[in-house]
């Protein structure tokens, strides 16, 4: 009996490990990213570094300034969200309320696809058809802009955004649309009027979840922005994202230039930190 | 009845919303279908035996794909050999033996974190930690890739743990078994349809992975075996995507992949949502 029992306890003890991991793994991302990315900011001062407007790293007088990465992921991801918040939530209320349950499902397994197709597909359509349409129709010199990564960006959240909108507006109760409906309300009224705004904190939970694909999407962006370290003063330029600073010369670069690759890393950690904060707190509120 | 009782401003709404509604919906099938096609048509064409059966060679000129699709096979393999013991025994943790609900918020917090930290930062991570320590090779990919689809295996383990009845295990309690005999006989059969869903998402966003493998499990082209491979650098198919697009301009190899990711990614989905029926249709029994 007291072997039975020891085991039992070792077993427990086993699977609290493993629970624990999850855990571990944070914790470990977390201290790893801010052990290597304290240093260079140290060196360069956070003020010139977040605010610098000039990233020079190969230079003979090297620049660490990051405010031109910040504001183009920004840009890029609120762009991105103008563009495929209206079309994903559009699309999710057609689907949850008005179309037939075989239009809905056959769609939902298309979303689905745009959900599964690899970044760099979408990386490789845009380099051969936005890059060059974009170069064509507003005669700029290089379609690898701004609005290329926008667009892409747009496309890319559009599945997070109409299958948790789907979930949310399904979620409300019938009695709701029906004590609306008795009241007089059209259909569509009620979905506008009654069905979304009770489900608006899962829509604003998908709204946010398409935020975080946006700013941290590196691939796809990397193949159709162009990469140069410009502020993005407009959506014609050729810009770098925070995630593509860091793709685009860690497989070269040494020194400080090395960490403050890592400095920028943390950086980008930080705004996921508070959006996934931030999602927390509306998932929270939607099940309540 | 109803319309001739609407005001105009009414009327006018309705229309327009509806309007609205079916040119969004219409708009993202037609994004699909546009990709689909495109991708297929472009790059089915390129697909041939040689591309499939060779590997690269400089001298010949001759781009082969052989040394990716089995780097993909082999990351995939290695990946979910060590995520599902990990991934299933956390879910099972949490479900059978914590009691501590601070600590189950803490772990669930978790692993939603590790869920929404985007890939960049895992090839990162995994560069740092994985390659720094035992070179760039695919058993470095491999390790970031399981820290990134924990979240996966261990939520769709829970869901199905959640449906196991819980008078089977009062019963197996009542006649005399221990927790571990429970856990074994009795909670682990029933979540063999969270583990497979797992599996097949798991795959899905290995295929599709691409930047957290860049840096930590490199981008060569060499033929190896599985032993040999896993501690070689090597790219999988989305890598040598990204490679033969951006770095060589071979757009014509570069769409061939794309064409069997998709091809793969369609399969993937049918076989997700063909396990969901199953196994719904069987608990509903």
């Amino acid at each position: 009996m007291r072997k039975n029992q020891f085991i039992e306890k070792v077993i427990h003890g086993i699977f609290l490990l493993l629970g624990l991991i999850t855990v571990g793994c944070v914790l470990l991302i977390t201290v790893y990213l801010v052990i290597s990315g304290i240093p260079a900011i140290r060196e360069i001062g956070l003020i010139d570094f977040l605010f610098g407007k000039e990233w020079a790293s190969t230079a003979e007088e090297p620049k660490y300034g990051i405010l031109p990465f910040i504001l183009t992921s920004i840009y890029g991801t609120a762009g991105a969200i103008v563009i495929g918040v209206p079309i994903g939530f559009m699309t999710a209320v057609y689907l949850s309320k008005l179309a037939s349950p075989k239009v809905k499902s056959t769609m939902q397994s298309a979303v689905s696809l745009l959900a599964g197709i690899p970044s760099v597909v979408y990386g490789l359509v845009g380099m051969l058809i936005l890059v060059p349409g974009i170069r064509k129709l507003f005669s700029v010199p290089d379609g690898a802009s701004l609005l290329a990564a926008i667009i892409v960006l747009a496309i890319m959240i559009l599945p997070s955004i109409i299958k948790m909108s789907i979930t949310a507006l399904d979620a409300v109760p019938k009695e709701y649309e029906d004590a609306s409906l008795a009241l007089g309300a059209t259909p569509v009224e009620t979905y506008f009027r009654v069905s979304v705004p009770a489900a608006k904190s899962g829509i604003a939970a998908a709204v946010v979840l398409g935020v975080g694909r946006a700013i941290g999407e590196a691939m796809a962006v990397m193949m159709v922005a162009g990469n140069a370290a410009n502020m993005p003063n407009s959506i014609f330029q050729s810009v770098r994202f925070l995630t593509t600073a860091v793709s685009s010369e860690i497989s070269y670069s040494g020194g400080l230039q090395r960490q403050a690759l890592f400095s920028i890393a943390l950086v980008l950690f930080l705004f996921i930190m508070l959006i996934n904060a931030a999602l927390n707190f509306f998932l929270k509120r939607e099940k309540e | 009845m109803l319309n001739q009782s609407l005001s105009v401003k009414r009327k006018h709404y309705e229309t327009r919303m509806k309007a609205v509604m079916l040119l969004s919906g219409g708009l993202t099938a037609a994004l699909v279908l546009f990709l689909l096609v495109y991708v297929l048509a472009k790059g089915i064409p390129n697909i041939t035996w040689e591309l499939l059966s060779t590997s690269p060679s400089y001298l010949t000129e001759r781009i082969g794909i052989l040394p990716d699709i089995l780097n993909t096979l082999y990351i995939v393999i290695a990946t979910l050999l060590i995520v599902l013991p990990l991934g299933v025994g956390a879910a099972i943790y949490l479900t059978e033996y914590a009691s501590n609900k601070k600590l189950v918020g803490a772990i669930e917090y978790a692993a939603e974190t590790l869920s929404g930290i985007p890939s960049i930062i895992y090839g990162l991570v995994g560069m740092l930690l994985f390659s720094n320590n035992m070179g760039t090779c695919l058993m470095a990919g491999a390790l970031t890739l399981v820290i990134m689809n924990l979240p996966t295996i261990m939520r769709t383990t829970q869901e199905s743990l959640k449906t196991v009845p819980q008078s089977y295990r009062e019963g197996a309690f009542g006649l005399g078994a221990g927790k571990w005999k429970v856990v074994r006989t009795v909670v682990l059969p029933g979540c063999v349809d969270g583990v497979i869903t797992g599996c097949i998402l798991s795959v899905g966003r290995i295929l599709g992975e691409s930047a957290a493998l860049l840096y930590s499990a490199g981008f060569a082209h060499a033929l190896n075996g599985i032993i040999d491979g896993l501690q070689a650098p090597g790219a999988t198919l989305t890598v040598a995507l990204y490679v033969y697009a951006k770095e060589q301009g071979e757009f014509g190899v570069a769409f061939a992949i794309a064409a069997i990711l998709m091809v793969l990614t369609l399969l993937i989905n049918f076989a997700a949502a063909q396990v969901q029926k199953h196994f719904a249709k069987r608990r509903s029994l």
